[in-house]
């Protein structure tokens, strides 16, 4: 099958209502395929709601550093915080996914690949989690050189990396027809002060081009928040989904990407 | 002589890609002599010289095909360096920056052009300001008289300029009293108008002053391979990171004046593996990720 236009999402972080509306969106505008890039679980509630639409939607998943924490039972998420008050934060949500996740979801994100690699019309395509070596990677635009990315074009053999992790999408081109794509996360807003999130469109177009559109996706976050606190969840989540503004793993931010936000 | 002691089994570590590039940009010349520097820079330290704008400018072009991912900046204090600033605005060029100053001879001229270069930039500039404790109780005398609030001044003109310094502090103070001290430290840097503070904890290096001021590293506080069977190595700075100094491509910052941690004159022949034979090794071994920023940090896995 020729594919010319694919839909990548990531870091659903057990947002199953963004991911409910990001699917159908893509299935109204028509795709060859839907790919997420990792990161299922984490901060929100009822992890395992997020399951079902995966499979009904086909949808094809990377394994994310938080699906191999959960899927291997490991005791953190391996998002590789350094500041304790992040980690404090992200220990609590990681307790809370591990603990409703169910041992057939479980055994479902232990199998999934680090890596898949398609054909966009002639674009050798690779989708990962971090970066193409290693999973738990953080790509900031602000701190990822364009030679870096090329470099990692060349060494991986690929005409287009697209990845997530980092919670804040970003795209650029990179010398000789060849792209790097953050496609951001559902899981989230991206400390913009905004509640929606973002899943990415790719697409060939003639000429060889690559053609990025990162999609807005409007969800009841309202009720998300309601469930999050239901289930007892921290006040400090609930407020960013609330307010699009990021309470929690700030220190990772670099000074950029941290200025744009509010904390 | 904290370099003299090289055990002949060292186990060696490879550079599995360059990923930081350092430079010892401002040699070893500080307007300061903190008697925990594990360089001992001071006023009169010539040991090492500056890098000058063309000597830099040189190294990032040959970083570019290397695929390099940051840049990093250090002395001695990198602001005694009169071509400090140009060098940033060239290197926002290629990649994003970190600086490590002390944080006491920051102008305003230069944090102007710094702003501007940094917003045209697409990449990021980081300033690292060392300060040792909250108050100048603790700072002053390791870092000399009227030191605390000076940096503390620094920061605050950073802070203006709409930067947001990480401030970096060597743990001078028992880990039992982290906690506290590090709260109280952030109490103090929003008084004093830094309303989100970025911290980072270094563990000290018992080399240079340090080691006078404590005691240097015993015999056996060394790496073996059997420590490494099963260690996450990227944890270690030489893993992923060479400096450049006028003399040549080292190793790591770390051990810069150890003669056998001067790999070569281009960074390609200084991407050869290294022996871990001294007690600064353990240090590294024992707390991993000392030197780079928390936005770059990767836990193993
Ligand atoms: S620790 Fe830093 S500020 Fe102090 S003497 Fe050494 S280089 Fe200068
Ligand atoms: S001091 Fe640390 S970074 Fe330097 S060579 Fe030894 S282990 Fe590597
Ligand atoms: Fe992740």
């Amino acid at each position: 099958m020729t594919r010319t236009r694919i839909a990548c999402l990531g870091g659903i972080y057990n947002n199953y209502l963004a991911l409910e509306s990001a699917l159908n969106d893509i299935r109204r505008r028509g795709v060859d395929g839907v790919y997420c890039l990792g990161d299922l679980g984490a901060f929100g509630p009822h992890p395992d709601r997020v399951f079902p639409w995966i499979a009904e939607h086909g949808v094809q998943c990377v394994q994310g550093n938080y699906d191999d924490s959960i899927g291997n039972e490991l005791d953190n998420c391996q998002c590789g915080y350094t500041d304790p008050r992040d980690n404090h934060f992200a220990q609590i949500s990681y307790d809370y996914t591990l603990a409703n996740t169910s041992e057939p979801n479980r055994r479902f994100l232990r199998q999934l690949p680090r890596e898949i690699r398609l054909e966009l019309g002639p674009l050798r395509v690779l989708l990962c989690h971090g970066s193409p070596r290693k999973t738990n990677e953080f790509l900031w635009e602000s701190t990822t050189p364009t030679h870096f990315l090329s470099h990692l074009a060349e060494a991986h053999q690929a005409d287009v990396i697209a990845a997530t992790h980092t919670g804040i999408k970003w795209q650029r081109e990179l010398a000789r027809g060849k792209w790097f794509v953050n496609v951001g996360v559902l899981g989230r807003p991206e400390n913009d002060g905004t509640t929606h999130v973002w899943y990415t469109l790719l697409e060939h177009s003639t000429a060889n081009r690559l053609q990025v559109q990162f999609v807005p996706v409007h969800y009841s976050y309202q009720r998300l928040a309601r469930e999050m606190r239901q289930e007892r969840l921290p006040e400090e989540f609930i407020q960013t989904i609330e307010t699009g503004w990021w309470t929690t793993c700030l220190e990772i931010l670099p000074s950029k990407e941290r200025r744009r936000g509010k904390y | 002589m904290p370099f003299s002691e090289d055990l002949p089994c060292a186990p060696e570590v490879a550079l599995s890609h360059l990923d930081h590039l350092w430079f010892q940009v401002g040699g070893t010349l500080c307007n300061l002599t903190c008697n925990h520097c594990f360089i001992s820079c001071s006023p009169k330290n010539h040991n090492f010289g500056f890098l000058s704008l063309e000597q830099v400018q040189q190294r990032l072009e040959e970083s570019v095909p290397l695929g390099v991912k940051e840049y990093y900046f250090t002395g001695g204090e990198p602001f005694l360096n009169p071509d400090m600033t140009a060098i940033l605005v060239e290197t926002l060029r290629y990649g994003p920056a970190t600086v490590l100053t002390n944080g006491t001879v920051l102008r305003d001229d230069w944090l102007h052009t710094l702003r501007d270069a940094e917003a045209n930039s697409l990449y990021a500039l980081e300033f690292r300001v060392s300060i040792d404790g909250f108050s100048p109780e603790t700072n002053d005398p390791l870092r000399g008289a009227g030191t605390f609030d000076r940096a503390l001044r620094g920061v605050q003109k950073l802070v203006e300029f709409g930067f947001l310094p990480i401030i970096t502090a060597a743990r001078t103070w028992d880990i039992e009293q982290e906690a506290k001290t590090v709260e109280a430290f952030v109490n103090r840097l929003r008084a004093a108008g830094y309303a989100r503070p970025r911290l980072k904890i270094l563990p000290t290096l018992r080399l240079g002053a340090e080691e006078q001021r404590t005691h240097g590293y015993e015999d056996t506080e060394r790496i073996t391979a059997e420590m490494l069977r099963d260690y996450d190595c990227s944890q270690l700075v030489c893993e992923h990171s060479r400096i450049v100094s006028d003399r040549g491509v080292h190793v790591c910052p770390i051990l810069i004046e150890a003669p056998d941690a001067l790999l070569g004159a281009t960074l390609c022949e200084a991407s050869r593996p290294f022996a871990l034979a001294h007690g600064a090794c353990s240090t590294c071994y024992q707390y991993g990720a000392i030197c780079t920023n928390p936005s770059s940090a990767v836990a193993g896995n």
